[in-house]
């Protein structure tokens, strides 16, 4: 078991998604920044589906009951090892007993942890990704378990690779929506020319926008929404539905944000800026 | 079987948006169902493919396919124009309990206030009426029900609830539904329904399908209570009638 000693701000357990109960209105779940939820589980050779932990902006303290190798990605944590600090992007062996720390919050919002073989808590509608009520908690409490294998022998191909800095990235690439069309071409103008601040609320079902586009008055039926939908509240804010976003809403889908840049947008919080380009 | 004008529009690399006319309409829903009916047989099989129904629209979702929308527009045209009624997928009509009282009905006055209808009234229109599942979204198993008799419509609340109860039975316009879990919302609550809509533990989580009709009759708190423990250690409660659509 890896056990939680401390919880940190916000915890999960997520693999890439439940797909396949969208229309009983599951939502898909699955890490937020999916490349950097992958680049984990590749250093390990994890099949791209094994179930890491996304850790939000302020870590967890872990102790590890069994020996294992785990890789670190996504936004930089200041991971410790045993009270050392290891670099991100990096692969290490635990042993039993072991513990990994988070310190300073140095860019980014989301890191992530995989073990060789990936967390094994249960797989509930095909997916091990939290989501309450689906399964039981939303996010890890302290003095919780997360079961894993034990590895000894695993010859890491990588160690270490370098990638950028993560708060780079400031545009997200989009294609229209369904209801691109409703916007007046002044709205449309301000959508693409702005800069928008990404809002307090921010979580793992959406991210509001601060600055508004003006007001509209397009009613439509509810309908299907994606993770990366964009929709329009009548008062012109914007809604980017992310990983957890309700299946189906009822205000305008303007835009629907490229993969690439629901994965940009995860590792974003409050007060940064965005841009928004049509790819 | 009536055709309809539909839209193709693209909906992002992974799906595609298929709209009939805006309004809300049974020979619309099943019209829509027919087509999905359809589509599972030609090419779009459940496995790659979720389908997502909702009023005047089907989403076809395909995440490990990036869809050539020109193309696809072009084939869904053509299989619209091809399609037949398969063998009528059955659809249910579930009765439901509902507790209309007080402890649950907290804003049966209100509802009382805006229609003009008193408590026994209400209870005999929103038994009396079948309604349609539209859509099922919001929540997982959130049920979107039309066919609200006019005489009972109430708008929604001016100020959202942070804490409906799981259960709840509310009231919103021409809507009605169930709370499938303890949530934030804004209808108006008139009762309590002691049958978990949503079970992630069973293989089939939801009952309820698009297209099926729901009809809710009243229980005492006693058999609310006793309905509860059923649930807890299993016991079905589900009463349904098939129907062809």
């Amino acid at each position: 078991m890896l056990k939680v000693n401390k919880s940190g701000f916000f915890t999960s357990v997520q693999d890439l998604g439940r797909f396949g109960f969208r229309h009983m209105g599951v939502p898909v779940s699955g890490a937020m920044d999916q490349a950097s939820a992958s680049l984990a589980n590749a250093m390990l050779e994890n099949e791209e589906n094994a179930a890491v932990l996304e850790i939000t902006m302020t870590g967890p303290l872990l102790e590890f009951e069994k020996a294992t190798w785990i890789a670190i990605s996504g936004a930089n944590l200041s991971p410790q090892l045993n009270g050392k600090d290891i670099e991100n992007h990096s692969v290490h062996k635990v042993n039993a007993g072991d513990t990994l720390a988070f310190g300073k919050h140095i860019d980014g919002l989301r890191g992530y942890l995989a073990v060789k073989n990936g967390f094994q808590t249960p797989s509930i509608l095909n997916s091990r990704s939290f989501y309450s009520p689906i399964t039981e908690q939303d996010h890890l409490l302290a003095r919780a378990e997360v079961p894993y294998d034990e590895v000894m022998e695993f010859e890491p191909k990588v160690t270490h690779i370098i990638r950028g800095d993560i708060d780079k990235f400031k545009t997200l690439n989009v294609s229209p929506g369904p209801e691109f069309d409703v916007l007046s071409g002044e709205q449309k103008e301000l959508l693409f020319k702005n800069k928008f601040t990404i809002a307090k609320e921010n979580n793992r079902m959406a991210y509001q926008l601060e600055e508004s586009i003006g007001e509209h008055t397009h009613a439509m039926l509810t309908s299907a929404t994606l993770p990366g939908t964009v929709q329009v509240t009548p008062g012109g804010k914007l809604i980017i539905l992310m990983r957890d976003g309700q299946t189906t809403g009822g205000y305008p889908r303007i835009l629907q944000l490229t993969e690439e840049a629901i994965d940009r947008l995860a590792q974003k919080t409050f007060g940064d800026t965005i841009s928004i380009k049509l790819s | 079987m009536n055709s309809y004008p539909i839209q193709i529009k693209p909906f992002g690399v992974h799906a595609v948006l298929i709209e009939w006319p805006n309004n809300i309409e049974r020979n619309i829903l099943d019209d829509i169902l027919i087509f999905k009916d359809f589509l599972l047989l030609n090419g779009f099989n459940d496995k790659a493919w979720e389908m997502v129904p909702a009023y005047n629209s089907l989403t076809l979702i395909n995440i490990h396919k990036t869809i050539d929308h020109k193309a696809i527009s072009i084939q869904l045209e053509k299989l619209y124009s091809e399609r037949k009624e398969g063998a009528k997928k059955k659809t249910h009509l579930w009765r439901l309990p509902v507790c209309y009282d007080a402890e649950f009905a907290i804003d049966m006055e209100e509802v009382s206030k805006h229609t003009g209808k008193s408590v026994e009234q209400i209870i005999a229109l929103h038994t009396a009426t079948t309604y349609t599942v539209y859509g099922i979204g919001f929540l997982p198993g959130f049920m979107y029900l039309g066919g609200v008799p006019k005489d009972l419509e109430t708008p929604r609340k001016a100020t959202p609830r942070l804490h409906v109860k799981k259960g709840s039975v509310g009231l919103a316009r021409k809507q009605t539904g169930i709370y499938p879990q303890d949530s934030p919302g804004g209808w108006n609550i008139i009762g309590n329904c002691p049958i978990p809509i949503f079970n992630s533990k069973k293989e089939n989580p939801c009952f309820v399908s698009v297209g099926d009709s729901i009809q809710f009759y009243a229980i005492t708190r006693a058999q609310f209570d006793l309905h509860i423990i059923q649930a807890e250690v299993g016991i079905d409660l589900l009463k349904k009638e098939s129907t062809s659509a």
